[in-house]
């Protein structure tokens, strides 16, 4: 999955918002909330790699 | 004039006023002194004040026009450098000061500058508030332009460390103060974009004079910041320091701190929220699984799989009220075929020969066989005659055509 965290909580939000709507089987149910359920789990773990990476600008520009 | 020549005061004062009016050097004197009794004529808008140092003063008026121009309100205790002429006002005999233009002394200069540049850079929409771009909510890289070696990246780093650590710094390094310096930091936002590798851009530096923070209003600096394609945010000097840095980025924070604060969400708050939203996610899922539950409930509480004999008594019930009806129709059925052979049975009755028998007639057999005419019959047969109530045997004796 390559969602960045923006990503991941928009789609997140509907999931959520489309399950408590609950027009919708037992299966789609559980379907969307397990996609939510992971979602959850890389937003939490991309919050959770609290280390502040610091860069000079010149490094930047020798990478490119 | 004469020596001996009375004057009026009013003659007096217009020849002093005219001695005045009449010596070039005083129709345009720039003066320097400090402002006091300062007031204003609510109405009539002209400025009245005393200049003066610290041995000497005079009595100054500024009329509303050139009041209005000025970019500064004057107080007392200010330092000023005004520009006018020395005369009399005739009316009190008093020789005083006619402002034309007043600055500030020391900063004058640069304020001056400021203002025109700012009218300047806005004139030509530079500060729009329509060009500002959003501030992305989750920046992944942030781009902070500021001295490597001044408290301002500190504070940033400290804040952006606390809020959200999960983001990457990238530093240019740049001198906040000094000739220059202003075209660096414009090179280094430059360069931002030209790398196109951060997000968000915080131009930070903290607090110091007007002189000190002077380069954040280089005119270069202002039109990189309108040129980027990256959001910038502003955190020069402290709360009540604007620099045209400020108006030109897309947004203005009042201290490098605040800069750092206004670039990034707080990870708490998002990690609450990611909580929050996974509560909501599990219990819409429970929630539907219960009501899946009560409908299962509801359906196997109703019926068949509930109480199949029920189901089994309702068909026997049917059943027997089929066969009732059954019954009563056969039992219909019957009668009427009984009533409709009765019928018949009267009919055939009235045609019975038994019945022609009782009125008088007779039949005549022989052999068992009946006898129709006379041809059948000679004299000496025996014959059996039949009548209603019993037979008669006998012998017939002539045949008579």
């Amino acid at each position: 999955m390559d969602m960045n965290y923006e990503q991941s909580v928009k789609r997140l939000e509907e999931i959520v918002s489309t399950l408590e709507g609950g027009n919708l089987s037992l299966d789609d149910s559980l379907k969307l909330y397990e996609e939510g359920a992971v979602l959850s789990e890389n937003c939490r773990k991309m919050l959770s790699q609290a280390k502040l990476k610091i860069k000079n600008i010149n490094e930047v520009a020798e990478d490119d | 004039m004469i020596s001996d020549t009375i004057l009026s005061v009013s003659q007096l004062n217009n020849y002093v006023r005219s001695l005045l009016d009449g010596d070039e050097h005083l129709k345009n004197v720039f003066v320097s002194g400090e402002i006091s009794n300062f007031t204003e004529h609510l109405r009539s808008g002209h400025l009245y004040l005393t200049l003066k140092d610290n041995t000497a003063s005079i009595k100054a008026v500024m009329f509303a026009g050139n009041a209005s121009r000025l970019k500064f309100r004057p107080e007392n205790g200010m330092s000023v450098i005004v520009r006018g002429r020395a005369s009399v006002y005739e009316r009190d005999g008093a020789y005083q000061l006619y402002i034309d233009d007043m600055q500030p002394e020391g900063v004058g200069a640069l304020a001056i500058a400021f203002e025109q540049l700012k009218e300047k850079l806005s004139k030509e929409g530079i500060f729009d508030a329509e060009h500002k771009k959003n501030i992305p909510s989750f920046p992944k890289r942030i781009g902070v332009v500021s001295s490597p070696t001044g408290a301002a990246v500190q504070d940033v780093l400290n804040v952006l460390a606390r809020r959200f650590p999960v983001t990457e710094v990238i530093f240019a390094g740049v001198p906040v103060q000094g000739e220059g310096a202003g075209d660096i930091i414009a090179r280094a936002v430059a360069d931002f974009n030209y790398l196109n590798c951060v997000d968000v851009i915080i131009i930070a530096r903290g607090g110091g004079s007007a002189e000190d923070l002077w380069e954040f209003n280089s005119e270069n600096l202002a039109r990189e910041i309108y040129k980027s394609n990256i959001p910038i945010i502003s955190g020069v000097g402290h709360e009540t320091d604007f620099t045209i840095c400020d108006f030109a980025a897309d947004l203005r924070a009042p201290t490098p701190s605040a800069a750092a604060e206004l670039a990034v969400p707080d990870i708490f708050e998002l990690i609450g929220y990611i909580n929050n939203i996974k509560e909501r996610l599990l219990s819409s899922i429970t929630s539907k699984i219960s009501l899946e539950e009560m409908r299962l409930d509801k359906i196997s509480d109703t019926g068949f799989l509930k109480k199949p004999s029920v189901y089994i008594d309702e068909c026997e019930k049917r059943l027997t009220e089929l066969n009732r009806l059954l019954n009563i129709y056969i039992q219909n059925e019957v009668e009427r075929k009984i009533n409709q052979s009765c019928m018949l049975a009267s009919k055939l009755d009235t045609l019975s020969p038994v019945k022609v028998l009782s009125r008088g007639f007779s039949i005549l057999k022989s052999n068992g066989e009946i006898l129709a005419s006379v041809k059948q019959a000679q004299p000496g047969l025996n014959i059996e005659i039949q009548m209603s109530d019993g037979k008669l045997n006998a012998t017939v004796t002539e045949i008579m055509k």
